[in-house]
């Protein structure tokens, strides 16, 4: 099978033993469930998914070119 | 009276006379109270064409019917209401922390100042005795110094409101400040007061409000509080990082506007990020009166330790000026903060200034050593000083962005809507955000509708932000909950975790009345029409329900958002249709019918 890598970056509390910057090693065409699997995020923890910059779905296939932000519930003004 | 105090404190400054007035409670029942009741009071007594400086515009001072009731959370808010020496509109400028609490302990719901005193003075009031006093000792004093010295002259447990030097200079960009940090920032408010010759006002009150049904506010309390508590950003997100969170995930959207918003992401967004500022900067969290949520920042920076930056700020002062050195950030606006400036603007003045030197428009022979180019960290700081100060070009940036370009034959560089700087957001590509700029009654604006919060936080729900489609309807429901939000006396941020009928529940537990979802949403659409009526009669019309031309002309030209136009040309004819309007943007007879307006 082959496999491919995922730049992801986390913010606000997910940081919290995870760092800012992961790669993800995943097989080809893995989705965002596997990484916040992988990274072990609860899906609650899950507020806002971007896939480069655009809203994205847990269950999108993903492109090795593919960068993936992922925040927990923030606000402000 | 419940919740109200039933007392509105009018003092006039050009001849001395205090009077103490009843509350116009049938009005109240029409406008709630704060943003709404005060605006309205305004409107009915001073000229609606009157020039912001002239000695007959007055400067009205009001909390709602739930400031500084006990147990209600966030419930320490007042208003600022006067005609804006900035936009030209009806000004409305909102601020936290205790001071507007503590006039509701004295026994009033609103303080109206008219008229000028021909020397500097400062109005004390303690319950019921209220005196106007010399302030010739704290005339041209930093906010902070004034505030210390009035708290020793009076009583240490007092609250203090005041005006830096950029509001007794007339800045029409200066701020209305209270207990040291808390800013009733926008439109120029500060310069009214200042006009007046009014430094401060001093309050310390002694009784409560009192509550109509003590058993369902506790039911209802307890049940917002939680609400309140387990929602993740009333409940983590706030508490944890303030504001400044935003800075990554608005950048990470590309709608991160740098440069003067000429680009739309920054790429040392994480320097001055919320989680750096809570890494190296952070002292303590901070609340206003009576809030659960403490989304207030405390941070130091060698000698300096004050309160903020929130993320408007940091983005202000940060991106917006192309500074990466969030130290200088924290510096600029604790300097923003004892000149009495409102952050936005100013930070969005000195970045216009950077583009028009950048285009060599302003000249270094004008900048008296003190560069102007973007990413000039200290330049943030000292242009703060010097645009409060009114010192060299300082004295053409305290007019505002928009006089500032037109000065030098350029406002298009002016990033504002009414002449009133743009907050943090290129709406380009957040569609609904972009019309509430547009059409917000005190120009450019992000708290008059918070659009971010469904098209990027996802809350109440996701909206598609490059969306046009739907977003007039979604425009006028966040105007008119927020505009009855405005006149409560709690804060905006309560309503990501609190809808519409839990507001109408904690209003009618503390006031007795019967106010539901759809009565309280009935009351902002009239206060938004009224506030729109004025605008009018000031000589504002449809041509000034836009954004500046970069922002509805030029795509955005890079970062993920790259390539987004504004669609506003689309939505603002379906808004005003909405909004029972005619297509140029006047409310019709038969809206007014509906809404009661007179
Ligand atoms: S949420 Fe923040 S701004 Fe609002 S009342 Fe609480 S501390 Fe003040």
């Amino acid at each position: 099978m082959r496999k491919m890598t995922i730049k992801v970056r986390l913010f606000a509390t997910l940081r919290t033993d995870r760092g800012k910057e992961v790669m993800v090693d995943g097989p080809e065409a893995m989705t965002c469930r596997h990484i916040i699997n992988t990274l072990e995020i609860p899906e609650e923890e899950v507020a806002i998914l971007l896939i480069n910059g655009r809203d994205g779905q847990l269950d999108t296939p993903l492109s090795p070119e593919d960068i993936v932000s992922i925040f927990p519930p923030v606000g402000g003004g | 009276m419940y919740g109200y105090r039933g007392t509105v404190l009018r003092i006039n400054l050009s001849t001395g006379d205090i009077k103490k007035e009843a509350l116009d409670k049938e009005l109240a029942k029409q406008y709630l109270g704060g943003r709404g009741l005060a605006e309205k009071m305004f409107a009915n007594e001073v000229d609606h064409k009157i020039e912001p400086f002239d000695v007959d515009n007055k400067l009205f001072i009001a909390a709602g019917p739930l400031s500084g009731v006990q147990t209600v959370p966030t419930g320490g808010r007042y208003m600022v209401i006067t005609k804006s020496p900035l936009t030209g509109t009806i000004a409305s400028s909102n601020s936290g922390g205790r001071w507007g609490a503590e006039l509701k302990f004295a026994g009033y719901d609103m303080v109206i100042i008219e008229g000028k005193s021909e020397k500097p003075v400062y109005i004390s009031i303690v319950d019921e005795e209220v005196t106007i006093k010399d302030a010739a000792h704290l005339w041209g004093k930093m906010t902070s110094e004034t505030t210390e010295m009035l708290l020793k002259e009076n009583n240490e447990k007092a609250k203090v409101l005041n005006i830096g030097p950029g509001g007794e200079k007339l800045s029409r960009i200066a701020a209305v400040m209270n207990d040291l940090d808390r800013a009733a920032g926008r439109s120029g408010v500060g310069a009214v007061m200042g006009s007046k010759n009014l430094k401060a006002i001093v309050v310390k009150g002694s009784s409560k409000p009192e509550v109509a049904d003590k058993d369902k506010l506790k039911e209802v309390v307890k049940r917002v509080n939680e609400k309140i508590r387990e929602n993740g950003v009333t409940g983590q997100g706030l508490p944890t990082y303030g504001t400044a969170v935003l800075v990554n995930i608005i950048n990470e959207n590309g709608v991160f506007p740098a440069n003067n918003f000429q680009q739309s992401t920054f790429a040392q967004a994480e320097e001055i990020s919320g989680e750096t500022l809570a890494d190296k900067y952070l002292v303590k969290r901070v609340g206003c009166y009576g809030c659960p949520i403490a989304c207030g920042r405390h941070c130091k920076v060698d000698d300096i330790e004050s309160g903020g930056p929130e993320y408007e700020t940091v983005w202000g002062f940060g991106a917006d000026c192309g500074v990466s050195d969030l130290a200088a950030v924290i510096k600029a606006n604790y300097w923003c903060n004892e000149v009495g400036l409102d952050t936005i603007s100013a930070s969005a003045t000195i970045a216009a200034a950077m583009e028009l030197y950048q285009r060599g428009l302003i000249k270094d022979d004008e900048l008296d050593g003190l560069s102007l180019e973007f990413g000039n960290a200290e330049a943030v700081i000292e242009w703060t000083k010097r645009m409060g100060l009114r010192e060299g070009l300082g004295d053409k940036m305290a007019e505002g962005s928009y006089r500032l370009g037109e000065m030098y034959g350029a406002p298009e560089y002016s990033m504002s809507v009414k002449k009133q700087e743009l907050p943090a957001y290129d709406p380009r590509a957040i569609q609904g955000q972009g019309l509430a700029y547009a059409t917000s009654n005190r120009g450019g604006c992000h708290v008059r509708a918070y659009l971010i919060s469904p098209e990027i936080l996802a809350l109440p729900e996701k909206l598609d932000r490059f969306e046009a489609n739907g977003k007039p309807e979604w425009v006028k429901i966040f105007q008119d909950l927020t505009a009855a939000i405005d006149s409560t006396g709690m804060c905006l941020f309560t309503s990501f975790a609190m809808n519409a009928d839990d507001y109408a529940d904690i209003i009618n537990a503390v006031t007795g009345d019967d106010y539901d979802a759809a009565s309280l949403l009935a009351t902002g659409d009239r206060i938004w029409n009224m506030e729109k009526l004025f605008n009018i009669d000031s000589g504002l019309g449809k041509a000034d329900d836009t954004l500046p031309k970069r922002l509805l002309e030029e795509g955005i030209v890079d970062g993920p958002s790259k390539g987004s136009m504004s669609q506003l040309d689309e939505m603002l004819p379906k808004y005003y249709d909405v909004r029972g309007w005619d297509a140029e943007g006047v409310p019709t007879e038969a809206k007014l019918a509906e809404l009661g307006i007179k």
